[in-house]
């Protein structure tokens, strides 16, 4: 089956790149901070965005770019997620961690709820009203191969027609998204579904 | 303190511990329900409220069925501070 790449977003060191075009850049060189000051830049008006943990967020961000002008009619339940990092929710966890260390603090339930990377999904999902197939994968680094393959065999066995794809990563102050839609083979492609394809978008 | 004083004070305090960024304290009517159509709060908010009454006001909620009654809006919650404080 050929599938076909038809958006991608990458974020990283204070710049957003839409299908290979700066789209927004920031001074600002914390997650935080910067990831905050595209919100307010892009106006999504999605209040929930600031009660998410930074990785969360950074998801959020760069899915919004896949699927802001995204009006296909889509199957909620055949429209798919599969993203990967290195770290899963390493920042959060250790954040969480540090409200069960202090005495006199109490172990935050809004904190703990975002130690998982499925939670990133969720947020998105619950933001687009995404059914389909979901999996966060940990790797050591972005595994193109990986990633496809799994693709692939969603659109194979009949459960998607189109996928969220890609790596959402983030520890020790860096950070790095790129995320791509993956639709059946069509005309406004911006490329092929294969390994080699993915990479080079990923290193632009 | 004031019980107006009181019910400023939460909704800094509300704004601040549930991460409500775009929010301002005069966004936040005294009887506007916290929770479904109101502010819109959610399950885990829930849970942050009663941490906040913990570690600000030392009042434990003992039984979670009273959260109904107590966070139903800023009033009510300034309202049981004042009939629980120690």
């Amino acid at each position: 089956m050929n599938l076909s790449i038809t958006k991608y977003c990458s974020i990283k060191n204070g710049k957003v790149f839409v299908d290979g075009v700066e789209y927004f850049s920031s001074n600002e060189d914390k997650l935080n901070p910067f990831i905050k000051e595209f919100y307010r830049s892009e106006k999504p008006g999605y209040s929930k965005f600031f009660k998410m943990d930074d990785i969360s967020k950074l998801g959020f961000m760069a899915t919004e770019m896949l699927l802001k002008d995204f009006n296909k009619e889509v199957s909620p339940d055949k429209f798919s997620i599969v993203l990967s990092n290195s770290k899963s929710t390493l920042v959060t966890d250790q954040n969480f961690q540090d409200t069960v260390d202090k005495e006199d603090e109490i172990p935050s339930p809004a904190i703990f709820v975002y130690t998982l990377p499925n939670i990133m999904i969720g947020e998105i999902s619950i933001r687009h009203n995404l059914k389909g197939e979901n999996a966060f994968f940990i790797n050591k680094n972005f595994d193109s191969n990986f990633i496809s393959n799994y693709v692939h065999s969603l659109f194979c066995n009949q459960k998607t027609d189109c996928c969220i794809a890609g790596w959402v990563d983030y520890s020790n102050d860096k950070y790095e998204a790129f995320v791509y839609l993956v639709e059946k083979e069509c005309c406004n492609k911006v490329a092929n579904h294969n390994n080699e394809e993915i990479n080079k978008l990923y290193k632009k | 303190m004031e019980k107006q004083e009181l019910i400023e004070q939460l909704k800094l305090q509300i704004i601040e511990q549930l991460n409500l960024e775009d929010i301002e304290p005069s966004d936040i009517g005294n009887d506007e329900p916290l929770f479904g159509d109101g502010l819109g709060l959610d399950s885990i908010d829930a849970l942050e409220l009663i941490v906040l009454l913990e570690k600000e006001y030392g009042i434990k909620v003992e039984d979670p069925k009273e959260g109904k009654k107590i966070f139903v809006s800023v009033t009510t919650l300034a309202d049981f501070i004042i009939a629980n404080k120690k």
